[in-house]
């Protein structure tokens, strides 16, 4: 199956829909989604972050994945953290959190607003945030 | 009736993976007043090959610290790949990777540091990070920076100028959502549609189909689009494949290079060592490769084979050695943030890496630009590392440099990532420089032919608005003829000619299925029957919506890829990767002939290859 989604929580905003990179998360009739193409489904699990009402799940791939298995994951852009909860066959569990960010999201300072370069320099191997010094230019041989 | 929408560009940018990102930071810097447009199949935020993210910057040199020198980069490449790079394009990317490695630091990709401030080494070009934001975080820099960006748009074909047939004016694609046809005219392009996977049948089966090492969604668009518009393609029969974890396909760089997990047959002997002398004989060349140090990746591979048919399987990563209730969170991390398929193999099947070694098993082959090989479209290198040495009737296809950094023998037209072939190991970070090097040579491109009036040809743009929907269109016509289900004698559905398609391949073009090997008679059987199943596509595809219309046109770049790949096969008379395929034929590695580029063309008007060869020149 690789994801699938709880009816009873599922209020149809469409956000998994928006951002899986298969293309698999549909709506169906009534507003709900599916996943319409499981064996096109690379479990990365950007549907199950994305949706906060916590209605998609994964059971991974049961044709070489015993089931009884479960996994868990709650990325939280305040925090700046992914928190991961794996509960084996056997019953046992892991928890992992793991860092997803070190500046606030939104900052990134774009390129249009540091300062116009040289145009001389448009004709030399430089990129931008590159200064003559800091790359070595010329090869051994031409 | 289609709608149809016309996009005016200065620069266009195909796909917003790595290469993609970085090429539209890179334009806007140089390219303050242009208007520079991104249009991407997926949302930018989570696309391409990092959309669940990475554990690991696969290249970083260090230079400023003097950890490495880019001789010794180039030299690296040069030996994994058994000899056969342009190191011109190699040595270029590598000079400026540091610096795309610090913009990241910059922007918050969180990167492993040491008391000092340095960046913990994985191996010796590699850096680890906490990178499951990695590609939302590119893709913020690239959102501040492009005019517009289309997401959910898939390019089907390049349009050329309405004068020049040598020039690309702009691209056609459709929303997969509506429907509607969108024309983009562009002064300049940029190729970043990233490699191609699901063109040989993946050792994964039913449901879990979607589960290969690449994902999915690399449709091999990169080289289908190229190649249809007459780009000269190189190394394309360098497709490979990698040793990764079975059935899960968790990667093992940080467990061998970090962790230092040692890899055995089922008795615990080192697959290489067994076969060291063996592999002398054949493949030590003039090089000699098989005393390199790293061992290049395809003989690793092809000693576990050698194992995994003697009946000596199955070949065990040693987890349990080196993995301790200390350092586990480093292992389950690398899954994580990366493949998270294995943490979930891990948990259904009760293995506790700590306790129990897992399986590796090499994947099924892939076709790509950016990894431990080379497939892509023939660049022209960087201005101030002129090598004109190559002569002959077609100048661009065999020269290293006719004009700007990066640009493929179209005019106009540039390359990065998986798309640019004969420029290995970049990885992601490799792959946003190359984007920002394409980019900057882009917009010195359009700045020098300022004076260039260049437009769509209406009439391809006529044809191809009316192509790309003759897939619904036939089913349309025909569905009436059944009562349903997905069988008609003059219907073919994606699965179908996918399934197609990835038989053939594996079977006669050296898939896991034939143990990666091939000869002339089985390429040729190939060749047939790609020839069929590209008929078959234009005479029996279809599509019932706009999803299926999207799978049916990435069916197509994956058939002019694997194409390009048989044709590339055939053409090769030696055997000089033997874990990524062997020529039964040929099986010994030739530097006396076969040290050199293959490169081909294609004509999409009569469907015939050119092919030929170009030395390998070196730097020094
Ligand atoms: C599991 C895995 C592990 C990896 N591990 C590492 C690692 O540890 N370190 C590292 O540095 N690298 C790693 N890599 C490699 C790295 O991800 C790639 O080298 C890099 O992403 C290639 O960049 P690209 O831009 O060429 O392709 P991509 O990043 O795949 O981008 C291609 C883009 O083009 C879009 N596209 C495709 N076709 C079309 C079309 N027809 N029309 C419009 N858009 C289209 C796609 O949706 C995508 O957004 C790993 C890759 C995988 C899959
Ligand atoms: S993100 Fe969650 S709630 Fe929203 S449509 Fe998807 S499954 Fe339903
Ligand atoms: S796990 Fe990934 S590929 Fe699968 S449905 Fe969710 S977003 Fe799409």
């Amino acid at each position: 199956m690789p994801t699938f989604v709880y009816t009873s929580r599922c209020v149809g905003c469409g956000d998994c829909v928006d951002i899986c990179p298969s293309d698999i998360m549909h709506f169906t009739k009534d507003r709900k989604t599916v996943n319409v193409e499981p064996d096109a489904c690379w479990e990365c699990m950007n549907c199950v972050k994305v949706c906060a009402r916590f209605a998609i799940d994964v059971r991974s791939y049961a044709d070489f994945v015993p089931m009884g298995h479960s996994i868990s994951v709650f990325r939280d852009e305040k925090s700046q953290k992914v928190y991961w909860r794996i509960k084996y066959r056997n019953g046992k569990v892991k928890e992992f959190a793991f860092p997803i960010r070190t500046t606030p999201w939104g900052s990134i300072k774009p390129p249009q607003e540091l300062p116009e370069p040289d145009p001389q320099d448009l004709y030399t191997p430089l990129l931008s945030s590159e200064k003559e010094n800091t790359i070595k230019i010329e090869v051994s041989r031409k | 009736m289609t709608k149809v929408s016309y996009v005016d560009s200065d620069i266009l940018i195909i796909g917003g993976g790595m290469a993609g990102t970085g090429a539209a930071w890179e334009a806007r810097y140089w390219g303050r007043n242009l208007k520079i447009v991104l249009v991407e199949k997926a949302n930018i935020d989570r696309s391409g090959a990092v959309a669940m993210g990475l554990s690991a910057i696969n290249t970083y040199l260090g230079l400023k610290y003097n950890e490495n020198t880019i001789e010794d980069y180039v030299n690296y490449v040069k030996t994994d790949l058994m000899g056969v790079v342009r190191e011109d394009l190699v040595y270029d990317y590598a000079r400026h990777v540091d610096s795309t490695v610090y913009l990241f630091d910059e922007w918050g990709l969180p990167i492993f540091k040491d008391e000092n401030g340095r960046y913990v080494r994985e191996g010796r070009w590699q850096i680890m990070i906490h990178g499951e934001s990695y590609k939302p975080i590119v893709a913020e820099a690239a959102k501040k920076s492009v005019s517009e960006i289309y997401n959910r748009v898939m390019i089907t074909h390049l349009l050329k100028d309405s004068q020049n047939p040598n020039r690309v004016a702009g691209a056609i694609g459709f929303n997969v959502r509506d429907g509607r046809v969108y024309v983009f005219r562009s002064k300049a392009v940029i190729v970043s549609a990233g490699g191609g996977s699901q063109i040989y049948r993946p050792r994964s089966t039913s449901e879990g189909k979607g589960r290969t090492w690449y994902p999915h969604w690399s449709s091999g668009s990169s080289y289908g689009m190229l190649i249809e518009a007459g780009a000269v393609m190189t190394m394309m029969e360098a497709r490979f494949s990698v040793p990764r974890y079975k059935d899960g396909y968790g990667p093992v760089g940080a467990w061998q290079l970090m962790l230092k997990a040692k890899q055995t047959n089922a008795y615990g002997q080192d697959p290489f060592s067994l076969h060291k002398e063996e592999l002398k004989k054949l493949y030590d060349g003039k090089f000699k490769y098989v005393d390199a140090f790293p061992t290049p990746t395809n003989l690793r591979v092809y000693s576990s084979l050698l194992e995994l048919k003697q009946g000596r399987g199955p070949i065990y990563l040693h987890t349990e050695q080196v993995l301790t209730e200390k350092n586990e969170e480093l292992g389950w991390e690398d899954f994580l943030d990366m493949t998270i398929t294995q943490a979930i193999l891990w948990a259904g099947q009760n293995i506790d890496p700590i306790k129990t070694p897992s399986e590796v098993l090499p994947s099924e082959p892939y076709v790509m630009g950016s990894h431990a090989t080379e497939c892509g479209a023939w660049a022209s290198g960087p201005e101030d590392m002129v090598i004109k040495e190559a002569k002959s009737v077609d100048e661009r296809g065999t020269s290293y440099n006719w004009g700007y950094n990066r640009m493929s023998t179209l005019d106009g037209l540039f390359l990065a990532g998986d798309a640019c072939g004969a420029s290995p190991h970049k990885f992601s970070s490799g792959s946003f420089t190359e984007g920002r090097i394409a980019a900057k040579s882009a917009v010195r491109y359009i700045k020098e032919h300022s004076d260039e009036n260049v437009s769509p040809d209406s009439s391809q743009v006529e044809q191809l608005t009316v192509k790309i929907f003759e897939p619904i269109e036939r089913y349309n016509r025909n569905k009436r003829m059944i009562t349903g289900g997905k069988v008609s004698s003059n219907m073919m559905w994606y699965e179908q000619g996918m399934a197609r398609l990835q038989k053939l391949m594996d079977e006669y073009a050296g898939g896991w299925g034939s143990w990666y090997t091939t000869n002339e008679h089985m390429l040729l059987r190939a060749q047939e029957l790609l020839t069929y199943l590209k008929e078959d596509f234009l005479n029996y595809a279809v599509a019932e919506d706009y999803h299926q219309l999207l799978r049916t046109w990435e069916l197509w770049h994956r058939i002019l890829t694997a194409e390009a790949v048989v044709n590339h096969m055939l053409f090769r008379k030696e055997t000089r990767w033997p874990g990524y395929y062997v020529r039964s034929d040929f099986p010994a590695l030739d530097d006396d002939n076969w040290r050199v580029f293959v490169n081909s063309k294609y004509d999409a008007k009569t469907g015939a290859w050119k092919l030929w060869s170009v030395p390998v020149v070196e730097l020094r």
